[in-house]
């Protein structure tokens, strides 16, 4: 069955250098300077990744992002909730939005 | 839970663990072989630099039957070390410089000679590690004395605890072995082990519960410290994090879960170059149940013998032949030299 999303795929993540290498070596250096031991820990960016590719909603990040999560020490209780970090800008995103809606409303209103 | 052997599983059979790790599977053989993976770091032939340590497994008998055990140990498993044996061991100790016993099992407890041999390598005045699973302790009363037992003798305790929470450790080594692992515990920091001041070393092993490698030692002792200490007043030396190898009970859990594949991968990919130069086998022999010689617990597991040529019984031991023999190595040694590197006292860089 073909699908647009294949486990597979993510270990060949490193071949987009194919096509424009002097961009992708740029942008992976750039990856794992981000990603070393500095003002955070691994640990932390390695959950604030998780979060974010819930927020992406990435599905290679989330296979790659819940194993270095378990791989830099974190357990499940705040794995979950590095997500529903994530889950709470996402919901109050859109609610802090209410106030343009209200904003509107008010406007047109008498 | 039985013991592969007990459930005459196809992996109880070494030579099928084998067979699995070096299978023609078209993922798998597109893997490198782990004497390529040395060859290429100019490590093969991996040789031994010095014995320094002499493991001794004094049987497969265990009263836990955890989920990823490297030996297949449980209370189905009879097959101990005799006295017999054991005199060949002490005999071997007292015409060699080796200064450390690490006394393994199963529970090395169960055998009804451990605290005799005990004894007789104390006399000899060697260093000795006993790797206690802690839930012996309070598992029957003949063993409630072991923490005093231990004191006496200045045994280091190297105990496994694969978490600070139940749910994780139960999940790996059995219902109910956390709350029995945190009374041993206890027991043992009453007599004094793990105190600072004491000289009495307590260390824990931590091994992941599952399919990933295990995360940097010095960021786990520190949440281990804190956390025991917090919740239940435990205190301990040093926390060695220590990769789980492909091979008997966690190979079944690999290949059942599907994660197989995926791990080999993960453990090839991270191979170490600093770690493979400094794993455990090339300072130590393991000693099997009935004498046999080993060049690690892994390869006893896997009835993988020291270096044809050798003497390879325990009655025939002749460390300086041992000293610079040629490491016999196959695709499960990947998860010793994988990330920071793995051993019987956790990482390796």
């Amino acid at each position: 069955m073909k699908t647009y999303y294949n486990p597979e795929d993510l270990k060949k993540f490193g071949s987009i250098d194919e096509y424009q290498p002097a961009l992708a070596k740029k942008f992976f250096d750039y990856y794992g300077e981000v990603f070393k031991e500095g003002a955070l820990t691994a640990r932390e960016k390695s959950l604030i990744a998780l979060a974010v590719a819930h927020t992406v909603q990435c599905p290679y990040c989330i296979d790659a992002y819940s194993t270095d999560c378990l791989e830099k020490g974190s357990n499940e209780e705040q794995m979950m909730e590095a997500i529903h970090v994530a889950a709470a800008i996402r919901g109050g995103s859109s609610l802090v939005h209410g106030v343009q809606m209200m904003n509107k409303v008010k406007e047109l209103s008498m | 839970m039985k013991s592969l052997q007990a459930d005459r599983h196809h992996l109880s059979n070494t030579f099928t663990q084998l067979e699995v790790l070096n299978s023609a599977d078209e993922r798998v053989t597109a893997l490198p072989r782990f004497k390529e993976k040395l060859l290429s770091a100019g490590l093969f032939p991996l040789k031994a630099i010095r014995v320094d340590t002499l493991q001794v497994n004094l049987g497969k008998m265990c009263n836990q039957t955890c989920k990823h055990c490297h030996v297949d140990a449980g209370p189905d498993r009879k097959e101990i070390m005799t006295l017999e044996v054991m005199q060949h061991c002490l005999n071997a100790l007292a015409n060699s410089d080796i200064a450390t016993v690490d006394l393994t099992g199963g529970a090395p407890e169960m055998n009804p000679n451990f605290r005799w041999f005990v004894e007789e390598v104390c006399k000899l005045g060697k260093r000795i590690i006993v790797r206690c699973n802690l839930t012996i302790i309070v598992a029957n009363k003949k063993y409630h004395d072991l923490p005093f037992f231990f004191k006496d003798h200045k045994i280091e305790v190297v105990s496994s605890l694969p978490y600070f929470t139940s749910q994780k450790t139960d999940a790996q080594r059995g219902s109910g072995v956390f709350d029995d692992s945190i009374k041993a515990l206890k027991l043992l920091n009453d007599v004094g082990y793990g105190k600072e001041g004491s000289g009495l070393i307590l260390n824990l092993v931590y091994n992941p519960s599952g399919a990933f490698l295990p995360p940097s030692q010095a960021g786990l002792q520190a949440d281990f410290k804190r956390e025991l200490k917090r919740r239940f007043e435990i205190e301990f030396n040093e926390l060695f994090a220590i990769t789980n190898l492909p091979i008997s009970r966690f190979l079944d859990y690999l290949i059942a879960s599907g994660n197989y594949d995926a791990y080999m991968e993960k453990l090839v990919n991270s191979f170490n170059r600093h770690a493979a130069q400094n794993v455990m086998c090339r300072s130590m022999i393991s000693v099997g149940w009935d004498g046999f010689l080993y060049d690690c617990d892994f390869n006893q597991m896997l009835d993988l013998k020291i270096n044809s040529g050798r003497p390879d019984h325990i009655a025939f031991f002749d460390p300086d032949k041992l000293s610079d023999r040629e490491i016999i190595i196959n695709q499960h040694c990947f998860g010793c030299t994988a990330g920071a590197g793995s051993s019987c006292g956790g990482e390796l860089t």
